[in-house]
């Protein structure tokens, strides 16, 4: 992201966020920035301030720190922001009581980049009918109509909060291809967070972990490739590849270990074993170790 | 599932450009879609009830007129002589001295405005309940995160609440209130006709239905300023409350009123504990009863006598003396700092 934000200014720039609850720090100097046309992937785990920091960047709580967000300050500018941002926080979050073309014909009315006639043809390929309440509507259809309302406004930054969580296998893949086929684009930039970090990571440019209200890793997707290596250590060669400090350790079946390696220089390791990148959800383990410990 | 082939093509079609909004329009349709139910239907259905039992009313009196003249039959031995033992209206306004008129105009009136009470029965609690879930039902079931995902600001939100409240609802209730109205003057004629009487000498002639009706219409925009602390309050509670927004509602008032009597506060400032349940309390809570304000409007009180008299209590001078009064630009001030409380809250509530 760093080659990235020298030459634009960034979609949105945290600098030593800071948020307590009661009993906790949520944000504790959270800092970084976030370039447009990238999709980022803000992933940590329950409780570490993933959702504190969107709430953060889309205006909604109070907070210590310096944060511009499309150059605005969320606290004092939400208003004005909330033209070119848009947000799906949590899933279901739709009034029960609403039809589908009121929802439509309300966003319609009060949002000037909706385009109406691109959400009825996001629609036309589904069950829902325009008579049908929310509350009829399955939590997968519900979802499905929110991101048609969504994907028609076009906004500069979209966040996206466990958008698919509790939803079949089959409404999370199509959220998120349709998200990447129609509506992603150089212009726009895009940050989700979710715990299906394997559903998510073919389509993000960028990662960052979060771990007690602090960035841990904040990473484009091939600098991850290159620095992260996963080695498929033999038995006989362990000592050797422990001494190259590997981050994490696994053993498998039939005496060999899979060792995770940051930063250590590929021709060192290729002599260990086999080598490959590693998933996304293996480094958040290796990383987030002895987090509820 | 198969939206995805089917919007592939038009995939990367460019977007509109940005198109002009009508926020606070919608804001208040939005209301209207929500609470169609309490704001349109409850009105329309408490005159229909009304009219209803207005209807069974006459068909019961009817029978028993009937029941007794047909036990008076014995003494009548030409039975189709319906007038002599049945009720000849006809017969009673040819009888009728200037001042008899005055008074049943006034007694006409009077059961013009009770026919049509029913929908501002309807309507206060409508009202009532609203406000106080107005901002706490979309926090509850979250879609407060969908509002907010949208260019709205919570003023805007706030103040379309505050509209409907005020102003739509007490509407649709005047209209629903004036059907009624007529409906019953239709009614009543039928069965003057009925009675051989003239409709028009004996109910539209003396009775002021126009007039009453220019008045509900003309109390609407009192109603509106009157209601402001109550319509606050429960907003305010609504927005503040992580449960119970009712019961905040309701007891904080009343017990900051039985604190008050208990140790005589308002004794300090010369006045009678009452006083702070008039004023405070009932203000707080029964903003939303129409014709609430008649405590504080100016009378001809000399005039007051008989049914008469209701022509000059319901009048738009005595009406708009509301408008003079610093009790309602004292509530409307109070109001409007709740209202800005609220709106306050709404905009900086976390909802975890």
């Amino acid at each position: 992201m760093n080659a990235v934000t020298d030459t634009v200014a960034p979609v949105i720039s945290a600098r030593n966020l800071r948020k307590a609850y009661k009993n906790k720090l949520a944000l504790d100097g959270t800092t970084f920035e976030v370039a447009p046309g990238r999709i980022l992937g803000l992933i940590g785990p329950n409780g570490a301030g993933k959702t504190t920091a969107l709430k953060a960047v889309l205006g909604l709580i109070p907070f210590d720190g310096d944060l511009r967000v499309l150059g605005r300050d969320p606290r004092t500018e939400r208003d004005d922001l909330m033209n070119d941002v848009c947000f799906i926080a949590d899933v279901a979050v739709l009034p029960r009581w609403m039809r589908v073309r009121e929802a439509i014909e309300f966003v319609a009315g009060v949002h000037p980049r909706f385009d109406r006639a691109r959400c009825e043809r996001f629609l036309q390929g589904t069950q829902l009918k325009p008579q049908m309440r929310v509350r009829e509507l399955s939590k997968g259809m519900i979802v499905q109509l929110h991101l048609a309302l969504v994907m028609a406004i076009d906004a500069k930054l979209l966040v996206l909060d466990e958008p698919t969580l509790g939803l079949d296998i089959l409404y999370r893949k199509q959220f998120y291809q349709r998200l990447l086929e129609d509506y992603f684009d150089e212009q726009k930039t895009i940050v989700v967070t979710t715990h299906q970090v394997e559903e998510i990571e073919h389509i993000l440019t960028d990662v960052m972990f979060i771990r007690d209200g602090r960035i841990v890793l904040d990473a484009p997707m091939e600098d991850v490739g290159q620095r992260y290596v996963e080695v498929l250590v033999n038995a006989d060669r362990l000592e050797a590849a422990r001494a190259l400090k590997p981050i994490d350790e696994r053993s498998l079946p039939f005496g060999k270990t899979v060792m995770l390696f940051d930063g250590v220089a590929q021709s060192q390791l290729s002599a260990l074993g086999e080598t490959r990148s590693p998933g996304l959800a293996d480094l958040f383990v290796a990383t987030m170790k002895g987090t509820y410990a | 599932m198969n939206a995805i082939s089917t919007v592939d093509g038009q995939a990367r079609s460019p977007m509109a450009p940005p198109h002009a909004t009508h926020k606070f329009g919608l804001l208040l349709r939005r209301e209207f879609w929500e609470h169609k139910g309490g704001f349109l239907w409850s009105p329309i259905w408490a005159g229909g009830i009304s009219l209803l039992l207005t209807t069974m009313a006459g068909i019961t009196g009817e029978v028993m007129l009937r029941r007794a003249r047909d036990a008076g039959e014995g003494l009548n031995v030409n039975g189709s002589h319906m007038s002599i033992n049945g009720l000849d209206l006809g017969m009673l306004t040819s009888k009728m001295s200037p001042e008899d008129m005055r008074q049943l105009g006034g007694a006409v009136d009077a059961s013009l405005l009770a026919s049509s009470l029913w929908p501002f029965i309807a309507m206060t609690f409508v009202v009532f309940f609203y406000c106080l879930g107005a901002l706490y039902d979309e926090r509850k079931d979250r879609s407060v995160l969908f509002w907010k995902s949208l260019p709205l600001s919570d003023r805007e939100t706030v103040l379309s609440k505050v509209a409907s409240a005020t102003i739509v609802a007490p509407a649709i209730a005047s209209i629903a209130a004036l059907v009624t109205m007529f409906g019953f003057l239709l009614l009543a004629s039928l069965l003057v006709l009925a009675h051989g009487g003239n409709p028009a000498q004996l109910l539209w002639g003396p009775g002021r239905p126009l007039s009453l009706a220019a008045q509900f219409i003309a109390a609407i925009p009192v109603y509106a300023l009157w209601s402001l602390p109550t319509v606050g309050w429960l907003l305010l509670c609504s927005a503040w409350a992580r449960s119970k927004p009712f019961l905040w509602a309701l007891m904080i008032p009343v017990f900051a009123g039985v604190i008050v009597s208990w140790f005589d506060i308002m004794h300090v400032f010369d006045l009678q504990s009452t006083w702070f349940w008039e004023n405070v309390v009932a203000r707080m809570l029964l903003g939303t009863v129409p014709g609430s304000w008649f405590n504080v409007a100016s009378f001809d009180a000399a005039r007051i006598d008989g049914p008469q008299a209701i022509s000059h209590v319901v009048n738009l001078q005595s009406m708009y003396s509301v408008l003079l009064t610093p009790q309602l630009w004292i509530g409307v001030l109070a109001g409007a700092a709740m209202i800005l409380a609220s709106i306050r809250l709404r905009r900086w509530r976390d909802e975890g």
